[in-house]
């Protein structure tokens, strides 16, 4: 494309949104030559998109049973409302909604105030918007790794603030220590840039797995003591396998009876959990009351339809649904887990143990034939274009260890991912592990 | 909890809270605080008018937001009612569609479009981003155009809307170009041309023009000629021209409409710098649908705003809802004409309302309001004694209207006045409410 004759603005021409990394390049490999059973069997499978397709059935018969949440704002009555319906508040029967839902998710061990809830056009959107309230450009976030590709974009792009990863490795399953977490502020202060908080996803995206109580402990503790933000990003939280296992920051916030809650937000969207992505509904939870305020008003650039709000207030609040669901939910993802997981083991493939989300952490390290970015990404190309599977490298996601990758398990049917497995045991049994 | 302080301290500094928030997010809510917008909308919803309910309580004439025809809508979805479901087969409706619109929804909304601007230009889907609502719209393109601490040109008075959407998070100022009465608020080049210059002096880089066509708060139309004159400007100047026509089918009068787009068509302009903004909120009465739209024939600002498209996704199940609406000519047509009779009536019975009081109202033929001179009625002909004017509305006349200064009117005493969102029935109670501070007035 010729650059245009007028001039655009920097960050228009910046390639600071990351969309030129292996993470996206795969998705284009997949579009052009995308599998499918019938038609095209020897197509590329995507198993690099992180989207929940495993109880569609349940949302399907929820829309066929209740025809009134599909249509232009249950009945004709309610129309005018729901078309006037632009108040960046958001509906308080869908923030009520939202709120009782994301209760449930946590086993009712905190509880949520539908008016600390701001919508958001989807969790992107929440996570750009959080980080255009808290932070200046040239300020820096820190931010755990290895950690989801697009927060280069949401984070960086057009906010102007910088990412400074805190480091993790499988020495310890990819948790956060403490001495990361030093060394990371450290490296901001070297640089000359004011950290305004931490961004952390737990579930985490990509490992899958679920954050330990005293790790959370440890990170609100830093924030306290560094006076800085802790931002939670929790779209994941519903997808835990086991409901009990997952510790989510608004517990700790609980226990400490809302000491310092002031630093500590939640983002979750509907995305993942419910697999509902094209409704571009994300949520930002703020214990604090000036951030409730500003995310509100600055939300008007990416409100959430009334008719959205509408229908997802009526499924939200069937609490019979809500609750069938999330448990279903849960079940079919650790099937689904389990069976990846077997399938890999009998590849030869170790996983990172996980319990929750939507994908598996593949350690890939023994075929690697150098231990370093450059053979992860040789090895994923490889593997892309004769495999014919996308996978994401590590490296996109800023791993400091090379040789892992993440999968997506729950974005095709049980079938699929059975060529996929075949697949990758073949590819494995063809090549000699490194020495 | 302890609250943290918020007055007037510039930005919150680290020993007094729990973590400060950035500096653009502190001023902003201050500067929301303050406006007049945020206190006239409360004492609106504190107490709002209802003719049966609540005859005494405030009317809203602030939001320009047509009403008018909503009936036609609902009339559409009544006879249309399996167009009007969401097809529950859910693959159609929730894995990941292209985040800068469904192509049904643009070729839909291009051929809505089409028919209300009368078939002057035609929209190609392939240029087209959907947003969410014209807000989201106007605020991408400044993220696309200009750097923070860069300028557009914006010839006022203007929508209030603009300095938020344009400064807040794109971080780009707004040169004001002040349009007078005595040449009836028409753009001036000659104004443009200066403005410019100033800027550039002062080492502000000018990256556009932002106008609004039809123009709110004026309602008046820009001719062909300026148009035309305006492509000289940004073409000289190598900057772009955004065009915010979102009240594009609001004209009620007699002069035509032309839209940016057909004169840089037609007049062999490079289109590469011109940019339009439409949306459903204001043509069809849905804010709450939040559709916006950018028409751009620059396919780097394409390309970008689909990128930043990530971040104000509509929602497809509503994407879907509306397609076959848009897509239903007969309706279009209808909806138009009808729209446009209902529009001129009020309008007229607005302005002769406003007549008895010797009120005069600026003479327009498009938008949802009137913009009125009420400098009769001030006892300074000041900033101050317009807000005076406009508290004395808010709080004896007990209607919400918009005063002239915060949309930059550099003219003590204008206001604009909004008549879509009430009936027929209610201007004589407007009026009456009115007379309260015109009687007053002769004490």
């Amino acid at each position: 494309m010729r650059p245009s004759t007028v001039p655009l603005s920097e960050v228009a021409v910046s390639k600071t949104h990351g969309e030129d990394s292996p993470y996206f390049a795969g998705w284009k490999a997949y579009d052009e030559d995308p599998y499918d059973a019938v038609t095209n069997p020897s197509g590329v499978i995507q198993m690099g998109l992180a989207e929940n397709q495993v109880s569609f059935d349940l949302l399907e018969e929820y829309l066929e049973e209740h025809p009134e949440a599909s249509s232009w704002g249950s009945g004709i009555s309610s129309f005018r409302e729901n078309a006037l319906f632009q108040d960046y508040h958001g509906l308080k029967s869908f923030r009520k909604a939202m709120a009782s839902f994301m209760e449930k998710i946590r086993g009712g061990k905190a509880k949520f105030d539908a008016d600390r809830i701001v919508l958001t056009a989807g969790a992107t959107g929440a996570n750009e918007l959080l980080t255009f309230i808290l932070a200046d450009p040239g300020d820096a976030l820190l931010v755990p790794t290895p950690y989801y590709p697009g927060f280069d974009r949401d984070l960086r792009w057009r906010t102007g603030v910088n990412i400074i990863p805190i480091h993790c490795d499988s020495s310890n399953g990819f948790q956060i220590t403490i001495e990361a977490l030093e060394a990371a502020y450290s490296e901001a202060e070297v640089a000359k840039m004011r950290v305004q908080g931490i961004l952390i996803t737990n579930p985490s995206n990509p490992l899958g797995t679920v954050m330990t109580r005293s790790v959370l402990e440890l990170l609100l503790d830093f924030a306290t003591r560094k006076n800085i933000h802790l931002i939670s990003d929790e779209i994941y939280s519903g997808s835990v396998f086991s409901s009990t296992e997952f510790v989510s920051v608004a517990e700790i916030v609980e226990a400490r009876r809302h000491e310092e809650a002031e630093r500590v937000h939640i983002v979750y969207s509907l995305s993942k959990d419910l697999g509902l992505p094209g409704f571009r509904v994300g949520t930002i939870y703020s214990y604090n009351d000036r951030v409730v305020t500003t995310a509100r008003r600055m939300s008007s650039f990416s409100l959430v339809s009334s008719q959205t709000q509408k229908m997802l207030a009526l499924m939200l609040s069937d609490t019979e649904f809500t609750e069938r669901y999330l448990r279903t939910n849960r079940e079919r993802l650790r099937k689904r887990y389990e069976f990846i997981i077997k399938g890999l083991k009998s590849a030869g493939i170790e996983c990172l143990d996980g319990n929750a989300g939507l994908f598996c952490w593949m350690n890939l390290g023994p075929l690697l034939e150098e231990d370093t970015r450059e053979g992860e990404l040789k090895l994923w190309e490889l593997i892309l274009q004769e495999v014919k599977l996308n996978i994401s490298p590590g490296s996109s996601c800023h791993c400091s260890e090379p040789g892992w990758f993440r999968v997506c398990f729950a974005n095709m049917n049980l079938q699929t991912l059975q060529v996929a497995l075949k697949r990758i045991k073949e590819f494995v049994d063809g090549r000699k592990p490194k020495n | 909890m302890l609250k943290s302080s918020i007055a007037g301290t510039g930005v919150m500094s680290r020993s007094f809270s729990p973590a400060a928030v950035s500096s653009r997010a502190t001023s902003m809510y201050r500067s929301e605080h303050e406006s007049t917008n945020h206190v006239g909308q409360s004492k609106c919803s504190d107490d709002p008018y209802d003719r049966a309910t609540n005859p005494n309580g405030v009317i809203q004439l602030e939001i320009a937001e047509n009403r008018l025809a909503m009936d036609l809508v609902k009339e559409w979805i009544s006879d249309n009612v399996k167009a009007s479901l969401i097809d529950s087969d859910i693959s159609h409706l929730v894995p990941y569609h292209p985040i800068d619109g469904l192509l049904e929804l643009k070729t839909a909304l291009a051929a809505f479009m089409g028919q209300v601007m009368l078939e002057s230009i035609s929209l190609d889907p392939s240029q087209m981003i959907i947003t969410a609502g014209a807000t989201s719209a106007i605020e991408t393109l400044s993220f696309c155009l200009a750097d923070p601490g860069d300028a557009v040109l914006i010839p006022s008075p203007y929508y209030t809307g603009y300095d938020r959407n344009l400064k807040w998070r794109a971080g780009v100022e707004i040169i004001p170009v002040p349009c007078r009465s005595i040449d009836n608020f028409r753009l001036s080049i000659s104004s443009l041309e200066l403005a410019y210059n100033q800027a550039m002096k002062r080492g502000v880089k000018v990256r556009a023009i932002f106008l609004s066509n039809p123009s709110n708060p004026i309602g008046n139309l820009i001719d062909r000629v300026t148009l035309h004159e305006l492509l000289d400007f940004v073409t000289e100047k190598n900057i772009h021209l955004v065009s915010d026509e979102v009240f594009a089918g609001s004209n009620h009068g007699t002069d035509e409409f032309v839209s940016i787009a057909d004169v840089a068509h037609t007049e062999g302009f490079d289109k590469t710098r011109v940019h339009v903004i439409y949306g459903l909120s204001k043509v069809l009465a849905l804010p709450g649908f939040r559709i916006g739209v950018i028409c751009s024939f620059n396919e780097y600002v394409l390309a970008t705003a689909k990128k930043y498209a990530r971040f104000f996704s509509v929602s497809v199940p509503t994407q879907r809802l509306l397609v076959p609406m848009l897509s239903d000519v007969n309706f279009a047509l209808k909806y138009i004409e009808i729209k446009k009779k209902r529009l001129r009536r009020m309008y007229e019975l607005f302005v002769e309302g406003l007549e008895q009081f010797g009120i005069n109202c600026f003479p327009s033929s498009a938008g949802y309001y009137c913009w009125v001179n009420m400098s009769n009625l001030m006892r300074s002909n000041s900033e101050k004694g317009e807000l005076e004017l406009w508290d004395k509305l808010l709080n004896i006349s007990k209607i919400n209207v918009t005063p002239g200064s915060e949309c930059r009117c550099v003219e003590p005493g204008w206001f604009r006045i909004c008549f879509t969102t009430i009936t027929e029935d209610d201007i004589p109670v407007v009026m009456k409410r009115i007379k309260r501070i015109t009687a007053n007035n002769k004490d």
